[in-house]
């Protein structure tokens, strides 16, 4: 039974104080990066107040099938990962580990979608990227651009971050090296920033695509 | 000798024992030694700015050179030294012994942190070597974003990397203090100092993020032309100075709430009395961390933000008074009818207070909007911030140094030599800071370094304050020096204060207790039973 259990660390005296002590520490890295991109939430709302029309404009631009195509991709996989957190408490490694990496795939189809989307945009000449050939209509379009593109590449940083993370831990559960369910808590902290990254999607999806 | 285990000192002496290191102690001496090094690198900055403004004309630097040595003194004081001084030196060492746990909550995480802080120290060096950045530690747009012609994106990759680091010591102290706390260490009964630091680290978490988001938005318009701040591409250069502030107000706070709780400790031990209104202390802490959030547009009241908006952020702005006032006037309670010693950290006490009190006082000045649009910018905001700063924080993070360096290296230094550095530093910090309050008032802007001559007396003054600051602040390095070599071994408990970290000996052994401490008082149960002191 106490292999089942994760291994007890130095400053810590029971594993239940280890378990939350590690939950609460995920949650206070999560709320900063909440932060992070509440800056970029604010950026984009102040500059919605102040030119409503422009931006409404901008936004009318965006492929909103493929932002709606991402949306959904990225839901699913928020359902699979947490399957597999219900999976890795009951302590059966299948279903985790190929939960996982179906996860990181749909992350990996949400980047090929995204790129072939800059990729038409920078056709369209909206990218707003150096030497790229760009005929925005107005400055505030220009903005918009700007914002649009250091948001969706920040997020896709992220979720690039989340893909790794999800990879490997889909190969430490499914080669044995973490055992669960003593690793439950291990999985959790890599589902719960995976959510993050979809939470940060599903409010930027609306303020960018569906603000017209 | 006795049957306690080696203390953590000579738990190892590799060099790979101290660089690998995940006790909480050893990474708060590699803070000491890394923020002492900036804060020589820092002051030799400043004394530069001092020397230049001996003369009206400016002689000893150009324009642009001057420009680069105010910035690189405001990038690595308030980054590299002020922020992380009190924080992670005595947070670090202090915290998990002051509520009985045997570490901090994610050891590897903490030795992380300080690698971090070293990487955006090297950042650093290299923008100094590579001739600086000159657009103020405030990096105001449009200045930074189109027209400097400085290190902007190096200094803030610079300032982005020491962020995390600032977030991760935050974390750990909040996980830290929520789930390692010892047997019977409710809330009520935490030190003052854990308090602070707790009510700092929600700060760290949540504003240090802003901050590095802005600092990415000022790299992308400088790096790919994606401007946000440049209104030519449509973007507003005042948001910058919302978002900017949102962070850089809250940092403040950062700064000096470590200080505030270093002070509550200092006053109890030297009056050997329970602090006065424990809860209030404590809840003061925390108020002052919530409100400063809500005070960030006092630094744009002439920036054109909405007069109504002005309005409200000064009425905010003096409600911080309101809890800075309780932890002053409780303090004043505290060593009322007090049987007080002379000791250095005492005397550091007292220059704080005093300091703190200049500093808040000309603050609520400050929050006024018609004082504030007369001296916006003038020399009487750098002497205000200067006293809150450095005659806070350092006086405080002096203080707790003579406090606490007996616990930490086991060594009693010359106290005599305590007393001398802690006159003369307050003697030194008014002489050098109090004449800028008048040169302020009488007009003389901030960031000019040639002025017109009737302001001369005034630098002069100034400047001979800061080089007997100077001096006083190097006097430590020779007395906590030779007393590493030579001093007096220290017992458990050199000042008769409270607290369990008196409880183990000094220096502490690697694992802090052998048997984690049960709680069953209150804090600060003065008088203390057994006097040992000394």
């Amino acid at each position: 039974m106490t292999e089942d259990l994760p291994r007890l660390k130095e400053p810590y005296s029971t594993r239940g104080q280890q378990r939350e002590a590690d939950m609460l520490g995920v949650y206070l890295f999560l709320a900063s990066e909440i932060m992070l991109f509440g800056g970029l939430f604010a950026v984009i709302f102040i500059a919605h107040f102040l030119h409503p029309e422009e931006f409404v404009a901008a936004s009318k631009k965006m492929h909103v099938a493929i932002g709606t195509a991402n949306t959904m991709i990225l839901l699913t996989s928020s359902a699979l990962v947490a399957i597999a957190v219900k999976a890795a408490r009951a302590g059966h490694a299948r279903p985790v580990w190929r939960c996982l990496a179906l996860s990181a795939l749909l992350g990996v189809a949400f980047l090929g979608l995204k790129a072939y989307e800059y990729w038409s945009e920078y056709q369209d000449g909206l990218l707003p990227l150096p030497g790229a050939r760009t005929d925005f209509t107005s400055p505030r379009e220009h903005l918009f651009m700007n914002i649009y593109l250091i948001a969706t590449s920040l997020h896709a940083l992220h979720l690039t971050i989340g893909i790794v993370v999800l990879s490997l831990f889909a190969w430490l559960v499914r080669s044995r090296r973490v055992k669960l369910p003593a690793g439950a808590t291990a999985t959790e902290t890599a589902a719960t920033y995976w959510h993050l990254v979809d939470i940060i999607w599903i409010f930027l999806f609306p303020v960018l695509y569906l603000a017209r | 000798m006795t049957a306690n285990p080696p203390s953590y000192l000579n738990a190892g002496h590799t060099i790979r024992s101290w660089l690998l290191t995940t006790d909480h102690k050893r990474i708060a001496v590699l803070y000491l030694v890394s923020v002492t090094f900036f804060f020589l690198v820092g002051g030799a900055a400043a004394g530069l700015v001092r020397a230049d403004l001996l003369t009206p004309e400016g002689d000893l630097l150009t324009n642009e050179g001057y420009n680069r040595a105010f910035t690189l003194h405001g990038v690595i004081m308030v980054w590299f030294f002020l922020i992380p001084s009190i924080p992670n030196v005595f947070g670090n060492f202090l915290i998990p012994l002051m509520i009985g746990a045997r570490d901090l909550a994610f050891p590897r995480l903490n030795l992380l942190s300080w690698y971090i802080y070293i990487l955006g120290g090297l950042f650093t060096l290299i923008v100094l070597l590579v001739g600086g950045v000159d657009t103020g530690w405030t990096f105001y747009t449009p200045l930074s974003s189109m027209f400097s012609n400085g290190n902007v994106v190096l200094v803030a990759a610079a300032v982005f990397i020491v962020g995390f680091s600032s977030i991760l010591t935050g974390l750990n102290f909040i996980v830290t203090i929520h789930r390692l706390r010892a047997p019977g260490m409710g809330w009520g009964r935490m030190p003052l100092f854990v308090w602070s630091h707790y009510a700092t680290s929600i700060i760290l978490v949540l504003a240090t993020p802003v901050l590095s988001i802005t600092l990415v938005l000022i790299a992308a318009e400088r790096l790919f032309g994606l401007g946000i701040f440049d209104p030519s591409l449509g973007g507003d250069p005042l948001l910058f100075q919302h978002l900017f502030w949102f962070y850089s107000h809250p940092a403040v706070y950062i700064m000096v709430l470590p200080a505030l709780g270093v002070i509550s400790e200092l006053v109890a031990a030297a009056a050997r009395k329970p602090v006065f209104g424990y809860s209030f202390v404590a809840g003061s802490s925390i108020a002052i961390a919530i409100i400063g959030f809500f005070v960030w547009g006092h630094h744009m009241f002439v920036s054109g933000q909405s007069m109504y908006a002005s309005a409200v952020f000064s009425f905010l702005s003096l409600a911080v008074a309101v809890p800075s006032g309780i932890k002053v006037y409780n303090w004043t309670a505290t060593l009322y009818k007090g049987n007080i010693l002379l000791d250095p950290p005492f005397l550091f006490a007292m220059s704080f207070i005093g300091l703190f009190v200049v500093g808040g006082l000309t603050g609520l000045a400050l929050a006024m909007l018609s004082i504030d649009v007369h001296v916006h910018d003038t020399y009487f905001v750098v002497a205000h911030f200067h006293y809150i700063m450095v005659g806070g924080t350092i006086s405080a993070y002096f203080g707790a140094l003579h406090f606490w360096w007996p616990k930490m290296f086991g060594r009693m230094y010359p106290l005599t030599w305590g007393r001398i550095t802690a006159a003369t530093i307050f003697f030194g910090f008014n002489l050098t800071f109090f004449p800028q309050f008048i040169l302020g008032f009488l007009g003389m802007p901030r960031r000019y370094h040639v002025y017109a001559p009737e302001f001369q007396t005034l630098h002069v003054l100034s400047s001979a304050g800061s080089t007997l600051l100077g001096l006083a602040y190097l006097l430590p390095f020779v007395y906590l020096g030779y007393s590493l070599v030579a001093g007096k071994r220290a017992s458990a408990n050199p000042w008769g204060a409270t607290g369990l970290e008196w409880t183990v000996p000094s220096p502490p052994p690697k694992h802090n207790f052998v048997e984690i401490p049960t709680v069953t008082g209150r804090p600060y149960d003065y008088p203390v039973d057994k006097e040992d002191r000394r």
